[in-house]
């Protein structure tokens, strides 16, 4: 750890949305923003509103942790390097945003995936960069 | 705006490639499609080029290196899978605006061997992909998961979905441009390995090189020239507009619904005037969608369509009677102008063994990931 540190070595997120914090004691989230004119909700920041055109700055939101199963698909053949199967699904989240992600925790069989079925966000660190930066990603996995 | 016409058609069979350029390989459909319409280059004012991997690459003004270098204006397109279809168009509105009285437009792509799983992840942290750590963004799962969604919605079922598969593969037995030509029975695309559920690898579009070319010119032209002369009654393009879950999961329907309703306006037909279809089956699935989307049924009803062999040629609305993407492959550059193509060989009586009979109006549509999506409608 302390190594690390001293190299400036960091936990960065997979992508730009998923927020983590300088304390350890809290929890990483999907960072989100709300435009204040219309209330359309994005995961990440946008520089204007796609649904109302305002320009207002938006509103940063931390987005819920816990979600429903819209739809999924089960990948069997992927790009050279993508371990397979694996569930691609997309994920409800009560503040009317959707995301993309892998369903964890069960095996890849539609039989076992419900439409609608409440899941819940974790994170991982899934790579080492080549600077040594640790990679965390966020997964959903079926809610305890 | 002029009523425009098309008067050529040229198309070389989809497949493997690798010892042309490109350049050549549109260069020889350029020809056909001259050839067809009884011109050469001397008489073409425009040229639009669709090519998507290699969309730095000048294909339009190599086109003309090698087949005629009049120093005419040269557009090259990108537009994803609707690349070669907004090349059309860009060659269409040369001539309806009144600007250009003759245009080619020709569709070409090289695939390579990673197909459409070449494309999309990027994007992360470090140079880390997301691509399989944080959903799909390919182009499979993406198909997959719009097909689950009209499961979640109608009840659709997976045989169903490979009903659509069995008769693309069957109409393509009669098109002697389509990369496969294999029939196929439903235990057959069922039991093969999934790609991304519910597609198997018979639903899912092949990976290969094509070409595809059309000649656009005025309708007063077109008269001189035939005394059958197909009128491009429509050339619409749209782009999605905002849908709650697009951002995240691409919406593929209403564009495509959006782009229906405004082509049927344009052209003053509707989708119970249409004798044929040829849409973007890129999967099973999304044909199964753009039934609904393009007004072939109603809501909910597409699963019954295939399963009451509507969409069969001889049927009451023959879809891809060419054998669609699944069968004929899917060079991306290429396919919107093949599909145009494969409408106007019908409406000229000039389709084989799979010619859909008394063809007089048919739509060609395709949808690009991103998103674009392009209908032409031609009339007889
Ligand atoms: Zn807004």
């Amino acid at each position: 750890m302390a190594e690390a540190e001293t190299q400036g070595k960091q936990v960065k997120p997979i992508l730009p949305f998923l927020h983590i914090s300088d304390n350890p004691d809290e929890k990483p989230y999907l960072a989100g923003s709300k435009c204040k004119s219309c209330g359309a909700t994005y995961l990440g920041a946008r520089m204007a509103c796609a649904k109302c055109y305002s320009t207002e700055p938006m509103e940063d939101v931390k987005l819920s942790d816990k979600g429903e199963l819209h739809v999924f698909s089960i990948v069997h053949q992927s790009a050279p390097g993508i371990p397979t199967p694996y569930v691609a699904a997309i994920v409800d989240l009560p503040e009317g945003v959707s995301v993309r992600c892998n369903i964890e925790g069960v095996e890849p069989d539609p039989k076992n995936l419900k439409f609608g079925m409440p899941v819940e966000m974790y994170t991982e660190i899934v790579h080492t960069d080549r600077d040594g930066n640790d990679i965390m990603a966020f997964k959903f996995r079926p809610a305890k | 705006m002029r009523e425009v016409a098309m008067v050529g058609a040229g198309m070389i069979k989809f497949g493997r490639y690798p010892e042309k350029g490109v350049h050549e390989l549109a260069a020889q459909a350029a020809l056909l499609a001259l050839q067809d319409a009884d011109m050469t280059m001397k008489d073409v004012e425009l040229l639009a080029s669709g090519n998507l991997y290699q969309s730095s690459a000048m294909i339009g003004q190599r086109i003309m290196k090698e087949i005629g270098q009049t120093g005419i204006p040269v557009i090259n397109v990108a537009n994803a899978c609707a690349t070669g279809s907004t090349a059309y168009r860009e060659a269409y509105m040369a001539v309806a605006s009144g600007a250009y009285d003759t245009a080619l437009a020709v569709g070409s792509e090289q695939m390579g061997k990673m197909g459409l799983l070449g494309g999309g992840g990027g994007g992360g942290g470090g140079g880390i992909s997301p691509e399989g750590i944080v959903g799909s963004g390919l182009m499979p799962a993406v198909f997959g998961q719009a097909g689950v969604e009209h499961m979640r919605n109608y009840g659709t079922t997976e045989e169903q979905f490979a009903k659509i598969a069995v008769k693309n593969h069957k109409h393509s037995m009669h098109n002697p441009y389509s990369q496969y030509q294999v029939e196929m029975s439903l235990e057959d695309v069922m039991n093969a390995r999934t790609i991304a559920w519910p597609n198997t690898l018979y639903m899912c579009c092949p990976t290969g090189d094509g070409a595809a070319a059309a000649v656009l010119t005025t309708m007063e032209k077109a008269k001189q020239l035939t005394t059958e002369p197909i009128k491009v009654a429509t050339s619409t393009l749209t782009s999605d507009p905002y849908t709650e879950r697009d951002l995240t999961m691409p919406d593929v329907n209403t564009l495509t619904k959006n782009a229906s309703k405004l082509a049927y306006e344009d052209a003053g037909v509707g989708a119970e005037d249409l004798d044929l279809v040829e849409l973007h089956d890129c999967f099973a699935t999304a044909e199964m969608l753009h039934y609904e989307n393009l007004g072939l049924c109603g809501e909910g009803e597409a699963g019954k369509l295939i399963d009451d062999k509507e969409t069969y040629v001889g049927g009451r609305i023959p879809v891809n009677a060419s054998g669609g993407l699944l069968s004929k492959g899917h060079p991306l550059g290429a396919t919107g102008v093949a599909n145009i193509c494969e409408v106007y060989w019908h409406l000229k009586g000039q389709a084989g063994g799979r010619q859909v009979e008394g063809a007089k109006v048919g739509l060609a549509h395709v949808i690009g990931l991103g998103s674009a999506c392009t209908i032409h409608i031609l009339q007889k």
